[in-house]
């Protein structure tokens, strides 16, 4: 098991000719994910080192049947394309896509949940997902994470791999790495993820690496008090972070005296959740847990 | 991106939001003029991102022209808590009867614009909200759907709006929405939201804040530059593409990834140290960038150390490597550098700083070792 994507994953990529969509499309086709198309307007009928190109998301729907979409667009085109797949009927859909305006991302989330309530969005502005052993969709570095029962979700890319490295340097694998993004709205929150995690027989240790901005982290931190019984691991992120400026992601922002990292800290162990300050104490811990 | 308060009163007036005439000016001539121009009395307002102008002395009303020349004389060049008056808005006086608050902010948690109205307006919103919550009425907005004439009515009602203003402050609210929705704002606010003795609402403050990933639906937002409000390091390192953020300490920083360079600021702070400056060197790096990332952080003439936390995913550590050694080909410097390098083709990288043998880049293993070693570094040297 594992969550979102496994052996039965069928991945189709919007953007599958560009430059980066290729690249890291072949790359997720080397690790063993089944990447049956991809969707570029106006190259239907070439193919991508034969990975058939659709013009359409309803091409590409009708000819290979894809269940995992990825979005690898450019920002103005990307909440089209996020559409277009769940309108084709695509149940998930991984948006990697960095940039996109915040009323896009409202108006995605908004007709997602009105008009097509089975697909579920992760992103944008995300690095996808590693089921290790059984698929990966996006930009993780496979070659550091082996198969596990530690899920881990976070709202950073790189962040995630140094985590996720210091917990495999002490012997552990991963369920599931799921990167949610770093956007102002994003398509899947801590929330749904942890609770994927909860019913994921696999896992065994929760770690939810968070950062400054907006109050996903201290929602997660209820959530977990009222309906996760396995043991989760916070980190924070940007407990140096100045008020009123951006840090890299569009959403690590503090607006005055919300978002700052000791309040998500102090939600977190309000409600029992242990929280490392350094990555190195997060994995410290997740040793203590599992046993070393 | 944060506007200036003229700036967001063109972007109300254009969605037909009533504001008082007024002109932008940046020299005391030029106030002068603009005042007489208006007619007395004028209000002589500070143009700088941050509240709290009037305390500070930044808004003031002049009667005549000796008093629109004492008070544009003492505004301009006025620091307000770091925030140097280069613009100032001389704008026709109001009169007030009344003083309400109004705004749109994105509500990230229920994901929908956020409507909030209330009759204790012109002072600190935030503390309404924490003493007296029953006076601010709060409404989300489908954003499918944007907002109806009724909901307008029915915040400005349940506000405790005066009868015979609702329907003056509802056309706001819609107004306003408008702003918000049509030029990609994140937070649009009015305080004070005034109600002149005509009995008219009208906009006598803008504060404003734009998306900049939206910025290419708006090219007339470019005019919107604000001077001085950005560190010339952070513009230059814009226009090259790099995220960068001036902070008051000594250590520069270079992390591959917001999180993982967020991650290493709290690292080297809790090693004893204090960052200089956030940097996002961002997921592809190529030797290019590191190189100019070198420059960058250098031109702060505070940065006694450099630390750079790699943890390679799409970046290849060996072009980090390359990046560093053509940087140091071309900057003489003998600022020490500390580098961890992991991830994808670290071995790589690490074998060409060995060989390069650069005497001020030290190696380090892990993260925390990196962070303690840059802050002894930096600590020698002060």
């Amino acid at each position: 098991m594992a969550i979102l994507i496994d052996r039965d994953t069928r991945l189709a990529v919007a953007g599958i000719t560009g430059r980066e969509g290729s690249f890291h499309t072949l790359n997720n086709r080397t690790y063993g994910t089944n990447v049956v198309g991809g969707v570029t307007p106006g190259k239907g009928g070439q193919d991508v080192e034969g990975i058939p190109v659709f013009d359409s998301w309803a091409d590409c729907a009708a000819g290979v049947q894809p269940n995992v979409a990825m979005i690898f667009v450019p920002p103005r085109f990307a909440a089209d394309a996020i559409l277009e797949a769940a309108a084709a009927g695509v149940a998930l859909v991984i948006c990697i896509t960095e940039g996109i305006p915040a009323h896009d991302e409202l108006r995605v989330y908004n007709i997602l949940k009105r008009d097509f309530p089975g697909t579920r969005l992760v992103g944008p502005n995300c690095p996808g997902i590693l089921s290790p052993g059984k698929a990966n969709v996006g930009i993780i570095p496979a070659a550091f994470f082996k198969e596990g029962n530690v899920g881990v979700v976070s709202r950073s890319g790189t962040l995630t791999y140094q985590i996720g490295n210091e917990i495999a340097q002490r012997g552990f694998g991963n369920s599931s790495i799921v990167g949610i993004g770093g956007d102002p709205v994003p398509g899947s929150s801590f929330v749904d993820i942890l609770a994927l995690f909860e019913a994921d027989p696999e896992t065994e240790l929760i770690v939810l690496s968070g950062e400054i901005g907006g109050s996903a982290e201290e929602e997660a931190a209820e959530f977990i008090a009222q309906n996760v019984t396995k043991p989760v691991i916070g980190y924070i992120a940007g407990f140096t972070a100045p008020p009123g400026k951006q840090m890299g992601h569009a959403g690590a922002i503090v607006s005055g005296s919300a978002g700052t990292a000791a309040a998500k800290a102090e939600a977190l162990e309000a409600k029992g959740v242990r929280v490392g300050r350094t990555p190195t104490q997060v994995a410290e811990i997740a040793v203590e847990i599992l046993g070393g | 991106m944060d506007l200036l308060e003229y700036q967001g009163k063109q972007l109300f007036a254009k969605h037909g939001l009533e504001i008082s005439a007024g002109r932008a000016v940046t020299t005391v001539d030029d106030a002068v003029a603009a005042a007489n121009e208006l007619g007395y009395p004028v209000v002589v307002k500070a143009q700088v991102l941050i509240g709290g102008r009037g305390k500070a002395g930044g808004v003031k009303l002049a009667s005549n022209e000796a008093e629109a020349l004492e008070h544009a004389t003492n505004i301009l060049g006025l620091d307000i808590k770091g925030h140097i008056v280069h613009e100032l808005w001389i704008e026709k006086a109001s009169d007030i009867a009344d003083e309400y608050y109004a705004s749109i902010l994105l509500d990230r948690s229920a994901k929908a614009p956020l409507l909030m109205f209330s009759v204790e307006g012109g002072i600190d919103i935030e503390e309404v909200a924490e003493k007296t919550p029953e006076k601010l009425v709060k409404l989300h907005i489908d954003p499918l759907d944007g907002i109806t004439r009724e909901q307008a009515v029915q915040v400005a009602t349940q506000g405790g709006a005066d009868a015979d203003v609702i329907e003056s402050v509802a056309d706001i609210l819609v107004a306003l929405y408008d702003v918000w929705i049509k030029e990609d704002a994140t937070l649009t606010e009015i305080n004070p939201l005034i109600i002149t003795p005509d009995r008219k609402a009208k906009a006598l403050d803008a504060k404003v804040t734009l998306d900049n990933n939206a910025l290419y639906r708006h090219p007339e937002a470019e005019n919107f530059h604000v001077q001085g409000a950005v560190d010339p390091i952070e513009e230059k390192a814009k226009a090259l593409g790099l995220q960068y953020v001036a902070l008051d300490g000594d250590i520069g920083i270079l992390g591959n990834g917001a999180g993982l360079a967020m991650s290493t600021l709290d690292v080297v702070a809790q090693a004893g140290g204090a960052p200089a400056n956030f940097l996002d060197a961002a997921g592809g790096s190529n030797a290019a960038v590191i190189k100019t990332a070198v420059e960058v952080i250098l031109s702060n003439p505070r940065v006694k150390a450099v630390l750079f936390n790699i943890f390679g995913g799409i970046t290849r550590c060996d072009e980090v490597a390359n990046g560093l050694l053509a940087a140091f080909a071309e900057l003489e410097t003998d600022i020490p550098f500390v580098v961890r390098l992991d991830g994808t083709n670290d071995l790589l990288g690490r074998k060409i700083l060995e060989e390069a043998a650069i005497p001020n880049v030290h190696p380090a293993a892990t993260m925390n070792e990196a962070a303690e070693k840059v802050v002894a570094l930096a600590k020698e040297r002060s």
